[in-house]
């Protein structure tokens, strides 16, 4: 019952139940629960019983895209890094060079960022 | 047995595993903060309150589910879905013991903590969704802190790629077997190589899990509930039990990668054989004892600012674990086979 084939469709079957578990339990659930009375501010957001002034979706810092980009970046090169460090053991002193130039690489551009403010929170 | 009850076996298993988790969890958490602040916790439910938590089950599930006139609907019913999804999956690749585990996925470990990665995203969507600026708040700060922290977390487990030469988790226990000097453990965790490595995985996956010290995006006492401000009922209840869920996926994980996994100290294998339940109850009770851990801390520590969280993650975390990878590297490659044959 061991395969790779075997384990995909495992993931692939728990994927489509999740969500039709998510779906039965909330629709379980509304036809359990009571319905209160239509009142006046019942459905109006929750900004700690004082009415919201102007629209919820409020403007965010540009900053926040700059972050996304620098994870982008890091993300990808990390999962390189994965295959890398599996067949570690099995190569020799080359891969080492190798990817200590691919590290100081990353460390540059991390090093320029941070020297060009990417990294402050303001 | 044939490939679809074999699949709907894994299903209601770990489906069991993680309502049993929620609900155990949940009461272990009130417990074991309330005895942090020298109270007693919940006491009235059944004996020292231990049916309180399926009280609070049921008492969810028959709550009026509101979805408040401005939200943004499709987003407000898709993100429990895209939380609580993730979180389900979390637990194929973990390796209860050598026979038991819902997959072998030879990613094993990058898998999970790929599923995990995707919870912020959910998290984000109800925030927005919930057209609350309370809300909005929280979800923004789960996808900074998220963007901070996956990288210093998925770099800080690749030493351990690397000495054990798999990301398959029950290849990763196996490579734990056994005892330095005849005496330690060889769990990663005895090694002084890993330890930075264990520090920096243990930052990363509170941040991961959203606790406290790490729990900006819900930070009750300064935006109301977070992204979860707006949602009531089993939607509420399906995003918290995955978040108590993923704290025991983080922990489990820790175990896997750096206790030992399944392994008891000093036992032979055929302990194992001979009382095939003891593998999973050593897992089970040391993913615990890593739960209680991290309520510990979340007991203990005042909640740091997002700024701080921010450069701390890039600034010392991320750098911290590329030089731990390199580290490895040279100590891999040029002192160990010295250090081999010097011990035997």
């Amino acid at each position: 019952m061991q395969s790779p084939a075997f384990d995909h469709l495992v993931v692939g079957a728990f994927l489509l139940f999740g969500v039709v578990f998510v779906a039965v339990t909330v629709f379980a659930s509304n036809l359990l629960s009571p319905k209160g009375k239509d009142e006046p501010n019942r459905l109006e957001p929750y900004e700690c019983g004082v009415e919201p002034v102007g629209p919820p979706w409020v403007q965010f810092r540009v900053g926040y895209y700059v972050y996304a980009l620098l994870f982008v970046v890091f993300d990808i090169e990390t999962v390189f890094l994965y295959p890398w460090a599996v067949s570690f053991n099995k190569m020799g002193l080359f891969v080492l060079t190798e990817m200590t130039i691919f590290i100081a690489i990353l460390a540059a551009g991390l090093a320029y960022a941070w020297k060009e403010g990417a990294l402050r929170w303001r | 047995m044939s490939p679809t009850l074999a699949v709907i076996v894994r299903l209601v298993a770990v489906l069991g595993l993680m309502l049993t988790n929620g609900v155990v969890m949940i009461y272990l958490l009130r417990k074991v903060l309330g005895h942090l602040h020298i109270r007693l916790g919940p006491m009235h439910v059944g004996w020292h309150g231990l049916l309180q938590t399926v009280n609070d089950v049921l008492k969810l599930l028959t709550k009026e589910d509101l979805t408040p006139r401005a939200v943004d609907k499709v987003l407000f019913f898709l993100a429990p879905v895209v939380v609580f999804v993730p979180s389900l999956m979390a637990y194929l690749a973990l390796p209860f013991s050598e026979a038991l585990r819902a997959t072998r996925l030879e990613t094993g470990m990058l898998f999970t903590f790929a599923v995990l990665a995707i919870v912020p995203i959910g998290i984000l969507m109800a925030g927005w969704a919930s057209a609350n600026k309370w809300s909005l708040l929280g979800g923004m700060r789960a996808a900074a802190m998220q963007i901070a922290y996956e990288v210093p977390l998925l770099l800080s487990v690749l030493p351990i790629v690397m000495i054990a030469g798999t990301m398959e988790l029950g290849a990763v226990v196996d490579a734990q077997a056994g005892t330095w000097f005849g005496l330690v453990p060889r769990w990663f965790i005895t090694d002084p190589l890993l330890w930075p490595t264990f520090l920096i995985f243990l930052i990363s996956s509170l941040i991961e899990v959203n606790q406290t010290p790490f729990d900006m995006s819900e930070g009750e006492s300064e935006i109301v509930a977070g992204f979860a401000s707006e949602y009531s009922a089993m939607k509420f209840a399906l995003m918290f039990l995955s978040e108590f869920s993923n704290t025991f996926v983080v922990s489990a994980m820790g175990v896997t990668l750096f206790f030992g996994g399944w392994l008891l100290p000093w036992a032979p294998d055929s302990w194992y054989e001979a009382v095939p339940a003891l593998a999973p109850i050593v897992f089970l009770t040391k993913a615990y004892v890593g739960v209680v851990l991290l309520w510990w801390i979340r007991g203990t520590f005042p909640r740091v600012r997002i700024d701080q969280m921010m450069s701390l993650g890039w600034k010392r975390l991320i750098p911290a674990a590329l030089a731990m990878i390199l580290i490895t590297g040279v100590v891999q490659k040029l002192l160990a086979p010295v250090l081999y044959r010097a011990v035997g």
